[in-house]
């Protein structure tokens, strides 16, 4: 696998196109991981010009704000700046949404401006592009996939259909949960709540999304966000349908076909 | 008599005046104990949201059977206003029906208009009663909604049933006078209120005027009662929604506001800034009571109507959790009416020992917030729950130390290896070297 570093490019003297932000679900979660490796294994079949920064990256700081701890957020951030202005970045992708939201709304007001993008966004892009052919007609024709949106996508940043029009590329028989779209209900890990228990209540939010999803009866839930894949994948293990229902992100399912 | 009338009325008027200014003042001084925020950009945008939102009713139409009910109401109480205009002046000169003459043919028409949309305002208001208090609708029955604000809708709705009410019957009297005395403008059989004229015309000349001068004195009372009654109610929405939409958040839903006070510090942390001269402003990190919060933070909350579209899309509440968007609204708004009241009786107010993070938000509550911004998205009118909900998580985290426990660790953890889990930082690149 190809994945070079911005500073080996740099010391080559090159620049990449795009810069290739992990994130730490994907750098450190062993199923985001995959995912991880999954949209690298794209960028290199669409040749695209890309870098990540390897150990040079940090947490954007996004569970750190929402949790209430705006010093730690700002110490984050402004070392990321530093590390991304250091480089004249210009262009980010990302497969996470809270990254994704983190880079594009929050860090201008500390002085990173960037053209941040979703892979979901990009995804769309190489498909219009052309860039991506998915071979013969692809395993997943007339089955049926779910989507679940993402907050961060989804409500805070109004990308809805890009998900979705990756997935029809796949022929795929696309249905939807009773709540999508701006109405989607959020996998319960957002708001830094990946990383404590919930509070006590009658049910967890990700088993409530989970039993919508396979009441969809799709064998696929397409999901976009590291945390939502976790979310998802224990509230389909909670009702012990994971040998018929595979969580799958939308950057795993365009690889599987290319 | 008629100059008895004429002065009875300036002295109502005259006296709703004054008390509503009054409301109106206290209520702006409340809103005021917030923090001063700046919000003139974009003008344009925020018009056009005031116009879509509040004045077009755009977001209420995502539940299209309350909207439409609710929009029979506020289309009622538009061009009815009209008519109440005209109460006005018939009242302050001592006229009657003083627009017929110069709209001539056209009054008619429109008094059956008026008639139409109080029609359909009283069978809107009957359908919300069903369906608050036969159907029970869950969202006006969760916990927050307790005996008071369960109240508060019951007593404007069925407020607006009388009204109406009282219109029609006004309208009755009216024409059964129009064929008595001359004083009455003709007005043609209006299409609802000529169905109850039967009922009233057996009834003496006298009693007639006297139900036809009850019914206009009784609407006017009790549209400016009801006026009056607005500013302790939840029903503050027909006004505030439209500032509210204007001053609402245009940024993308994602984005939380910045805190300079914090880059300052953390710029001189890091060298990249020398460490300020004068020592940055003695205001907490966050919030923990509502003077804390800016001030359309506390406007929003005397925007808010509880019609708990919000809580009914929070994923935190729909699994049980105490989180209840709608109550933080609801309790922003008491503790500002509590320590309102506790300044009108000479006592500390703000200072009584109460705050709104504990005494009215427990942190149980937030942090149960997944931060999905689906109350955001649902609200109506454009309020942001969130924000507050954000104010106080800071508080806790960044005063108290009192974020929960696993919080706290990946806090720890950000610090020392750069992501929330405890991973060394140097392990981040080794996804890319196998396979």
């Amino acid at each position: 696998m190809n994945v070079p570093t911005v500073a080996e490019l740099v010391a080559k003297g090159e620049k990449p196109e795009i810069l290739f932000w992990v994130g730490c679900a994907g750098s450190f979660d062993d199923r985001a991981k995959r995912v991880t490796q999954a949209f690298v294994k794209i960028l290199n079949a669409t040749e695209t010009k890309f870098a990540v920064l390897g150990t040079e990256e940090a947490c954007t700081g996004d569970p750190a704000r929402r949790a209430g701890n705006e010093f730690l957020f700002q110490m984050q951030a402004m070392n990321n700046i530093q590390v991304l202005n250091g480089y004249g970045i210009q262009k980010i992708v990302t497969a996470c949404p809270h990254c994704f939201n983190t880079l594009k709304n929050e860090y201008p007001d500390l002085g990173g401006n960037y053209e941040v993008i979703h892979h979901s966004t990009f995804l769309q892009q190489l498909i219009n592009a052309g860039k991506i052919k998915l071979t013969g007609g692809g395993s997943f024709k007339g089955k049926k996939i779910t989507y679940h949106d993402s907050c961060y996508l989804g409500r805070a940043n109004n990308i809805y259909e890009a998900p979705r029009e990756v997935l029809q590329a796949l022929d795929a028989d696309l249905v939807e949960m009773k709540r999508c779209r701006t109405t989607g209900l959020c996998c319960g890990a957002g708001g830094a709540q990946m990383f404590k228990e919930p509070e006590k209540g009658k049910q967890d939010i990700n088993i409530a999304r989970s039993e919508e999803a396979l009441a969809t009866g799709a064998t696929t839930i397409a999901v976009a966000c590291p945390f939502c894949m976790t979310m998802m994948t224990d509230g389909v293990k909670n009702k012990e349908k994971e040998s018929e229902v595979k969580v799958k992100d939308l950057a795993e399912l365009i690889a599987e076909s290319l | 008599m008629a100059i008895l009338q004429q002065i009875l009325f300036i002295v109502t008027l005259g006296s709703t005046g004054f008390f509503i200014r009054k409301r109106v003042l206290r209520i702006r001084s409340n809103i005021l104990l917030g923090k001063k925020k700046e919000i003139k950009d974009r003008g344009a945008e925020r018009l056009k949201n005031m116009l879509l939102v509040a004045f077009g009713q755009k977001k209420m139409f995502k539940r299209i059977i309350p909207a439409t009910l609710h929009f029979f109401i506020y289309v009622g109480f538009l061009v009815i206003n009209l008519e109440v205009l005209e109460f006005v002046i018939d009242g302050l000169f001592g006229t009657h029906r003083i627009f017929a003459p110069y709209l001539g043919g056209l009054y008619p028409v429109l008094m059956n208009i008026f008639e139409f949309l109080a029609v359909g305002v009283l069978l809107a208001c009957v359908a919300f009663l069903i369906r608050r208090n036969i159907l029970k609708i869950s969202r006006f029955w969760s916990t927050e909604m307790t005996v008071w604000p369960r109240l508060d809708a019951n007593l404007i709705l069925i407020t607006e049933i009388v009204l109406m009410c009282a219109i029609l019957t006004m309208n009755a009297s009216d024409q059964l006078l129009q064929t008595r005395v001359d004083h009455y403008i003709p007005t043609g059989n209006l299409f609802f209120s000529s169905h109850l004229t039967s009922t009233l015309q057996h009834l003496s000349t006298s009693a007639l005027i006297l139900i036809e001068r009850f019914c206009w004195w009784f609407h006017i009372i009790g549209i400016l009662g009801f006026t009056i009654y607005i500013t302790y109610s939840k029903h503050l929405h027909i006004f505030l929604a439209f500032p509210n939409t204007y001053y609402a958040n245009l940024e993308a839903k994602g984005h939380i506001n910045n805190m300079p006070v914090v880059t300052n510090e953390v710029k001189s942390m890091l060298g990249l800034a020398p460490a300020p001269t004068t020592p940055a402003e003695p205001g907490r990190f966050g919030a923990k009571d509502i003077n804390d919060l800016s001030w359309n933070n506390l406007m929003a909350a005397y925007s808010c109507t509880e019609c708990g579209r919000c809580t009914s899309e929070c994923p935190a509440n729909l699994t049980g959790k105490k989180l209840s968007p709608r109550k933080i609204m609801m309790d922003t708004r008491d503790r500002m009416e509590d320590v309102r009241k506790s300044l009108e009786k000479g006592e500390p107010g703000l200072n009584d020992g109460k705050t709104l993070l504990n005494d009215y938000i427990t942190k149980e509550e937030i942090n149960a917030c997944t931060s999905c911004n689906a109350c955001v998205e649902a609200c109506p009118v454009m309020i942001n729950p969130l924000e507050i909900i954000l104010e106080l998580r800071r508080y806790v985290a960044m005063e108290e130390s009192g974020s929960p426990a696993q919080w706290n660790s990946m806090f720890q953890n950000i610090e020392t290896n750069f992501a929330p889990w405890k991973f060394p930082s140097s392990d981040r690149y080794n996804w890319a070297q196998k396979s």
